[in-house]
């Protein structure tokens, strides 16, 4: 039960019994509640904030406007947070921004109150259309007219090669443009926050994907040293990105608790989600592809357009994975955006290459018919040996396992070459096939382990539990180091008190959090035999460290001599000390992509079989079967309902998710899950997942990768091209409606 | 103009609007345990809620669950003492004749293991047993069940044994996040009654049938009131199934 074994989730039992603590079930004596008052408006001056119905509505202590809220720090421009902290002004720049928070002794007075607060506002036009500009008739001379986001992690453009003259050569060209709508991420579980002071010390019970950050900020923007700020995160009920950057609830929480001389607890409504803590932006792809008549790739351009909120700067490398992902002499990506009033928009599962693939994928098998090639071989003729944009060797890569694997257990041969060749009783039945890709993102982290005089073990880690399993795969990590059983183990995290580690974001934490896991647990192991063979009282005194064994109960032996036996818990008992303790650390190295001399990604092949019912044009995934090169994986049970998770965000993506927008009044209008359509029981088919064995040495010293969003990845275009299959309509902006599928 | 908060309307459409005209109303209300007009009941009640003291509120009386709330005298503005039996419990609490059964569950008896995903009916995180049935606690007020036997996530294993349900969505890996849980396994549990009920749902072939089988479209449709963002439906809809033939066993049934 170490490392490769299916472990069943250790904190199961807390989650099936209700008892796993999420922030807003957090027990605080004397706790408050707070309820924001919002913006209907979307871009306007607040010319008057008539508070005074809220103010002497019962049980209100506090109200909170631009007119007495102390003024912030804003935070710097940058990665993470926003520059514009509502509260602060009169200025209105996106409808559901806070205008004002009231402060009660119970949630429904505190909503009752906010009902009552009554502004009045100039309202200037508001910026809210995207799509609308980039129809299929738009102009591509908008494109030159846009900004870049130059702020960020990666180039905003990139150019190898001479793709403009090669496509203007290639025997066979296609020129196309995808769009996606706006998508919000709507975790289950709403943004929460608790404050509460004590003095000039702020605990913060918060819903965040990186306490790190929140300490950072939120202690910035306060005026506060950053060791005066906690935060705890215990459980997360998904973030899915939305809760990875700081908001601007959590600070305004914070400052409303100090105000208000009480502790005080926020959840956002399901509604105010979709205006608080970010969506995906929606998108524009113009993508060109030239080839050779036998199918090798010349020229691949991809452009990309995206939204940012009006004084923000978030950057969206949407057309990423293009640059990697088929060999190609000349490749050239761009991004642009557009400025809306809108929060700041975030990365959601799957950011960057999630939204990029289904244009590049789609683009794949646009050009495979045209050829009258098979869409999977085309991939293979294409197979990148080395980063076709670097030159760099990948760190690993078994995408052609993969796709044979994928092809083989979905059973691909099977395909029909001609589109609308298959029906099954009233439905029309179609394949089709994608790349999944994903960059690599790690982040430092630090871990320490305990060994107690009992034999147990405590991980001690400041990550997150997002419902990744970081509570199940880190004590496997660390038993497989100290070489017990994972039982004995357990892990606290979600706490700035503790080893400070990266965000539970970029699919990362298995290399950075795991990585800092297994240092400790060596060092530990080597630490607690180290006393044994000094300690005179040990069987094993002046045994030599190279012949010792340990038994998964913790029992250590010299190789050899099973009756010379001490153990972990006994070495501990007689050292004294109440527990022996190492720390451990790890950091890739350079930026955050910091990849070195390697191209580090993650692969796999997605297959899906769909049924577009003929009367009425509604899609159905009847199957999936994906097969992935993501390193070595550290419990295969929760790495793969990561990835049947993934392709259910996949199945959301192409059929189902829009937020949708009102470009007159400037807001999304489908707030809620009922207007917001996420994936339900009944809307999914039968979903595969497999791994390819293997292990990437230069991710992580684990052999491992990430696996969160490459799931999410090759999905939404593995479906759109199985509807192409199923019906000859080719469908280019998700989500494919049943609309588009009629007549 | 009024403030755009959830709870004026402003800017928004009323909760009530939308959940009883969702856009999949096939799958949205199926699985809640109400009939339809049960279900229209509870949520205009829902609507009808600020400003407080509007009357009109329950009072305590025999009933199944969202009905009968006309029949009141009325109770507010101010907190009222009310009396709720919850997994066996009787708990007195003040609750403001507004509050939800889900946040007077919560907020006022402090049991947190039912969830608040939407507040409006949409998601099924805050699914409770109220008289045996499931019911989504965010859509009813806690002074309508004064006369109720309320059954939470904490009182399904009161000696600490997993029931078969937990252990089997244990077992399946059934979740990830564990947020939405709780409202899962509580209308997996409703679930099984309802099939051994031999109620139809809009899965079933042959409504006029005496008995439905526990099949995995059954499930599928009897669990799409609960929405996993994690996305762990063919393991929610294993792990039903193995607990459902571990249950159905012991007593001989089918
Ligand atoms: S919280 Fe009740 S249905 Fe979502
Ligand atoms: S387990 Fe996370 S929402 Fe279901």
């Amino acid at each position: 039960m170490r490392i490769g074994s299916e472990l069943s989730r250790k904190d199961g039992r807390l989650k099936v019994t209700g008892s796993a603590t999420y922030t807003a079930d957090t027990q605080v004596p004397g706790l408050h509640y707070a309820v924001f008052a919002t913006s209907a408006v979307a871009s306007a001056t607040i010319e008057a904030l008539d508070t005074s119905g809220a103010e002497r509505a019962p049980g209100v202590v506090y109200v909170m406007t631009h007119h007495n809220a102390p003024r912030l720090r804003p935070p710097a421009p940058g990665f993470g947070s926003m520059t514009f902290l509502p509260l602060q002004s009169d200025q209105i720049r996106y409808e559901g921004q806070p205008i004002a928070l009231i402060v009660a002794d119970s949630l429904e007075r505190a909503m009752h109150a906010a009902s009552l607060v009554r502004p009045s506002y100039a309202v200037r036009p508001a910026q809210m259309s995207m799509l609308e500009r980039f129809g299929p008739d738009a102009d591509a001379a908008v494109f030159d007219t846009l900004e870049t986001v130059t702020q960020g992690y990666d180039e905003p453009d990139t150019r190898t090669g001479d793709p403009d003259a090669a496509l203007g050569s290639a025997p066979v060209s296609l020129s196309r443009r995808y769009t996606m709508g706006f998508r919000h991420h709507n975790p289950m579980e709403p943004s929460a926050t608790i404050a509460s002071w004590d003095g000039d010390r702020l605990t913060l019970y918060d819903t965040t994907q990186h306490v790190w950050g929140v300490r950072s900020v939120v202690a910035e923007a306060l005026g506060l040293a950053a060791d005066d700020v906690r935060v705890v995160s215990l459980f997360l009920g998904g973030g899915f990105g939305c809760k990875g950057f700081v908001w601007p609830h959590e600070i305004l929480t914070a400052l409303a608790a100090r105000e208000a001389r009480r502790p005080v607890k926020l959840v956002l409504t399901r509604s105010q989600m979709y205006a608080a803590c970010g969506y995906q932006s929606a998108t524009v792809h113009d993508v060109a592809l030239g080839a050779s008549r036998d199918g090798r790739l010349v020229a691949v351009a991809h452009d990309v357009v995206y939204a940012n909120a009006v004084p923000e700067a978030f950057p969206e490398y949407a057309a990423a994975g293009t640059r990697t992902v088929y060999a190609c002499p000349a490749i050239a990506t761009r991004h642009r955006v557009v400025k809306l009033n809108t929060i700041q928009p975030t990365a959601m599962r799957a950011p960057n290459e999630g939204m990029g693939n289904f244009a590049l994928e789609s683009a794949m098998d646009e050009l495979a018919y045209e050829l009258g090639m098979d869409p999977l071989e085309l991939r293979l003729r294409n197979y990148a040996e080395r980063d076709p944009t670097t030159g760099k060797p990948y760190s690993s890569k078994k995408l052609r396992e993969a796709y044979h694997l994928g092809a083989e257990r979905f059973g691909w041969s099977r395909r029909a070459p001609h589109p609308r060749a298959v029906r099954d009783g009233n439905d029309l039945v179609g394949y089709g096939m994608a790349t999944a890709l994903m960059t690599t993102y790690r982040f430092p982290s630090a871990a320490r382990v305990r060994m107690r005089a009992d034999g147990s073990v405590v991980v001690e880690s400041g990550t997150q539990e997002i419902g990744t399993g970081v509570r199940t795969i880190m004590p496997q990590i660390a038993a497989d180091r100290l070489g017990i059983d994972p039982q004995h183990v357990e892990i606290v995290l979600g706490d700035t008190t503790l080893p400070e580690a990266g965000g539970t974001f970029g699919s990362s934490s298995t290399m950075g959090v795991g990585s800092a896991v297994a240092d400790a647990a060596t060092k530990l192991r080597l630490a607690i035999l180290r006393t044994a063979i000094a300690d005179k009282a040990s069987p094993l005194y002046e045994a030599r460290l190279e012949d010792l064994e340990v038994h998964p109960d913790g029992a250590v032996t010299p190789r050899g001599s099973p009756t010379r036996r001490d153990a972990y818990a006994a070495v501990v008992a007689r050292s004294g000390r109440e527990a022996i303790e190492a720390e451990g650390s790890w950091a890739p190295g350079g930026d955050v992509l910091g990849t070195g001399d390697y191209a580090m990604y993650t692969f796999g092949a997605v297959f899906v079989d769909v049924r577009v019912e003929a009367d009425f044009g509604i899609t159905r995934v009847a199957r999936c079967v994906g097969a992935y090169s993501a390193g070595r994986i550290i419990n295969p049970k929760t790495a793969r309902s990561q990835m049947t998770g993934g392709m259910i965000w996949g199945i959301g993506q192409a059929l189902l998710e829009q937020s949708e927008t009102d470009a007159e009044l400037g807001r999304f209008v489908s707030k809620n899950l009922a207007g917001y359509l996420v994936p339900a029981n009944a809307d999914v088919g039968a979903l595969e997942a497999y791994f390819v064995d293997e292990v990437d040495p230069h991710a992580s010293p684990l052999g491992a990768k990430g696996i969160g969003e490459l799931g999410a990845t090759g999905v939404a275009a593995a479906i759109a091209n199985a509807v192409y299959h199923a019906t000859g309509v080719r469908v280019r902006d998700l989500p494919i409606r049943p609309e588009l599928l009629l007549g | 103009m009024s403030a755009g908060s959830d709870y004026t309307g402003g800017g928004n459409l009323s909760p009530a609007l939308l959940t009883t005209t969702s856009v999949t109303p096939d799958r949205r209300d199926e699985g809640v345990a109400l009939s339809r007009h049960d279900f229209l009941a509870g949520a205009a009640s829902w609507n009808a809620r600020p400003p407080a003291g509007a009357g009109g509120m329950g009072g305590a009386g025999s009933r199944p669950p969202g009905t009968s709330f006309h029949r009141a005298e009325a109770l507010g503005p101010e907190p009222a003492r009310i009396t709720l039996t919850v997994n066996g419990r009787r708990h007195d609490v003040i609750a403001d004749p507004r509050a939800t059964l889900l946040d007077t569950l919560r907020e006022r008896i402090g049991l947190t293991g039912t969830k608040k995903g939407c507040d409006r009916g949409e998601c099924g995180a805050c699914t409770v047993h109220v008289n045996g049935r499931r019911i989504l606690a965010c859509m009813t007020l806690a002074v309508m069940h004064t006369a109720d036997e309320i059954t939470t996530i904490e009182g399904i294993a009161p000696d600490g044994q997993l029931h078969p349900v937990q252990a089997a969505f244990i077992e399946h890996d059934a979740f990830q996040c564990g947020y939405c849980t709780s409202g899962q396994i509580m209308s997996a549990l409703a679930l099984l009654d309802e099939i051994r009920r031999g109620e139809p749902s809009a899965a079933t072939d042959d409504v006029t049938a005496p008995a439905v089988m526990l099949s995995e479209p059954e499930i599928r449709e009897r669990m799409s009131g609960n929405l996993c963002r994690c996305s762990c439906y063919p393991q929610i809809v294993a792990a039903v199934r193995q607990a459902g033939d571990a249950v159905a066993e012991p007593s001989g049934a089918g």
